[in-house]
């Protein structure tokens, strides 16, 4: 059986748990699909995923699981596992499953295959690829041991629209049993630093900066270059967390996530935390001196080479027209 | 060192100028990683241990957690910090199962640390621009964000002292197995046609600029 832990946050499903349960029915082969849901009242949402193409959905609820917290999480998964003995726990690579998963498998003592990619073979064969050297190789790897092995699959790696409808899956409760004692976090209510002043998932254009713009004061020629295009600026991590740029303008599974018209990338290498935030852009360009860089396996317009020459060379041709 | 690696470094530096304290850097890998361990305490680290053992060069994260928390265990830190994943395999899963072996609460992708007294208060972040403070007590484990703070260098002052500095060095646990095995590694598979655009700087730009109006329609 695989058995996929959906998120939800205040009563809703993230789409990543839709992405999960479409990689759980592409892998299964023979084995049965289930999902688990956790929290303090999750009745809605277990009969919401009860729609999709699976065998069962359990419903763990505990008053400790009203905030996440990783211990609580970590005895309510276990006690899922524990009761319904998978083979495959599929997981999405939040960071809330960041936080959680390799407590439960340590606990286990078993596999945790995390931020996968792509699964090839199917049921108790399947063999997961995953990103090392930050996306410039891909790996496959196998669990050693005894099931139930782990796996997270990285955000948007899978279709929430290819999940397989149409089910009526019975739902089972399953006790959880957890003590507050046990929980030796206390969390505070989730909040947000500043208001967002520039929203970027409604820019029809995008010019982001990255390393390679090596110095605070040359950001002034990517800004140029944006308004010649009619393009917002945005940066990757490393811009904004040297202050060279707002927070607010950060593109990545930190920061935005946009899908515009045009995302121009100057001199980002594409580590996967910004390819996420932008890889769902209808049109890509990718302008960087170094020719292995992964934010070219997005492109859909590559060029190798200086940025500091191509960038006036565009603006004087942009002034052309 | 791993770039987060080096975030949490400095943040466990800064707990130390505020509070006092001793820092020690906790490395397990081959003979090579003794040029990152002098790096750190270069950089201010007050001592070291390596768990040094050729297997360490591939192992995956609960090899590497358990060889850890074996030569950690005795030392009874206050506070463990760690990068929130390394450069290379990035699993993202070693110092929460440090955490788990050690019996310590932990918390993963902080941006603040806050110690008062025997309780520890964290800005952890989530997705989206959005944070959440956590309270735990200590003994605790953390895995720091990069950009939670500025880094510092190594001066020669520090490079100096470093060579004088204690690295004790610990014996690998015999029974260590990994969990999960690299069959093949490859260079990904792209997923989708990029148009390279060849020639000059001036050229590029040029096409590039066409291709935009006329191909993709994006200008």
């Amino acid at each position: 059986m695989i058995l996929v832990i959906a998120e939800q946050r205040d009563g809703r499903l993230n789409r990543a748990s839709w992405e999960a349960v479409a990689a759980a029915q592409a892998m299964a082969g023979p084995l049965p699909v289930k999902v688990a849901v956790l929290g303090s009242a999750v009745a809605s949402i277990a009969s919401e995923i009860a729609g999709a193409q699976v065998a069962e959905v359990f419903a763990a609820e505990d008053p400790a699981l009203s905030l996440y917290t990783p211990d609580g999480y970590a005895i309510a998964v276990r006690a899922v596992v524990d009761a319904t003995t998978p083979t495959f726990v599929l997981m999405p690579h939040t960071y809330q499953t960041r936080d959680c998963a390799p407590s439960i498998a340590a606990r286990l003592r078993k596999a945790l295959i995390t931020d996968v990619t792509g699964i090839s073979g199917t049921g108790a064969d399947a063999t997961f690829t995953r990103p090392m050297f930050q996306g410039k190789l891909a790996a496959q790897v196998k669990p050693l041991g005894e099931p139930p092995f782990f796996v997270t699959l990285q955000i948007g790696a899978f279709r929430a629209d290819a999940v397989q409808k149409g089910g009526h899956a019975p739902i089972t409760p399953v006790p959880v049993h957890l003590d507050a004692a046990q929980v030796r976090q206390k969390p505070e209510p989730p909040f947000q630093e500043a208001k967002q002043a520039v929203d970027l998932s409604q820019a029809e254009r995008i010019v982001a900066v990255g390393r390679g713009i090596k110095s605070q004061e040359n950001i002034a020629i990517a800004e140029k270059l944006a308004k010649a295009m009619g393009a917002e600026l945005a940066a990757s991590r490393p811009i904004c967390d040297n202050g060279w740029l707002p927070m607010e303008r950060q593109i990545g599974s930190s920061g935005q996530t946009v899908a515009p018209k045009l995302y121009l990338a100057l001199g980002i290498s594409g580590a996967i935390q910004h390819l996420v935030g932008m890889k769902g852009a209808r049109t890509i360009v990718a302008i960087n001196k170094d020719a292995d860089a992964p934010i070219f396996e997005v492109a859909d317009y590559g060029l190798v080479g200086d940025l500091f020459e191509i960038v006036p060379a565009m603006l004087a041709e942009l002034e052309k027209a | 060192m791993n770039e987060p690696d080096a975030y949490a470094l400095e943040e466990a530096l800064r707990l130390r100028e505020r509070h006092g304290g001793e820092v020690v850097v906790c490395c397990a890998g081959p003979a090579r990683v003794q040029q990152v361990i002098r790096e750190a305490l270069a950089r201010g680290a007050d001592r070291a241990i390596h768990v040094q053992d050729d297997r360490l060069a591939a192992a995956d994260a609960f090899m590497t957690a358990d060889a850890l928390a074996a030569a950690m265990g005795d030392e009874k830190f206050d506070l463990v910090l760690t990068g929130l994943q390394s450069d290379d395999l990035g699993q993202a899963q070693t110092g929460v199962i440090l955490a788990e072996r050690l019996g310590s609460p932990h918390s993963t992708i902080i941006m603040e640390v806050q110690a008062e007294g025997d309780a520890l208060r964290v800005k952890r972040e989530l997705e989206g621009g959005w944070f959440q403070w956590i309270t735990m007590p200590l003994p605790a484990v953390l895995t720091i964000q990069s950009g939670i703070n500025q880094l510092r260098y190594a001066t020669l002052k520090g490079i100096m002292a470093a060579k004088k500095k204690e690295i004790r060095t610990a014996a690998m646990p015999p029974d260590l197995q990994p969990t999960q095995q690299i069959v093949s590694l490859a260079v990904p598979t792209r997923a989708k046609t990029t148009h390279m655009i060849e020639g000059s700087a001036g050229e590029a730009a040029k096409d590039l600029v066409r291709l935009l109006r006329e191909e993709a329609r994006v200008l």
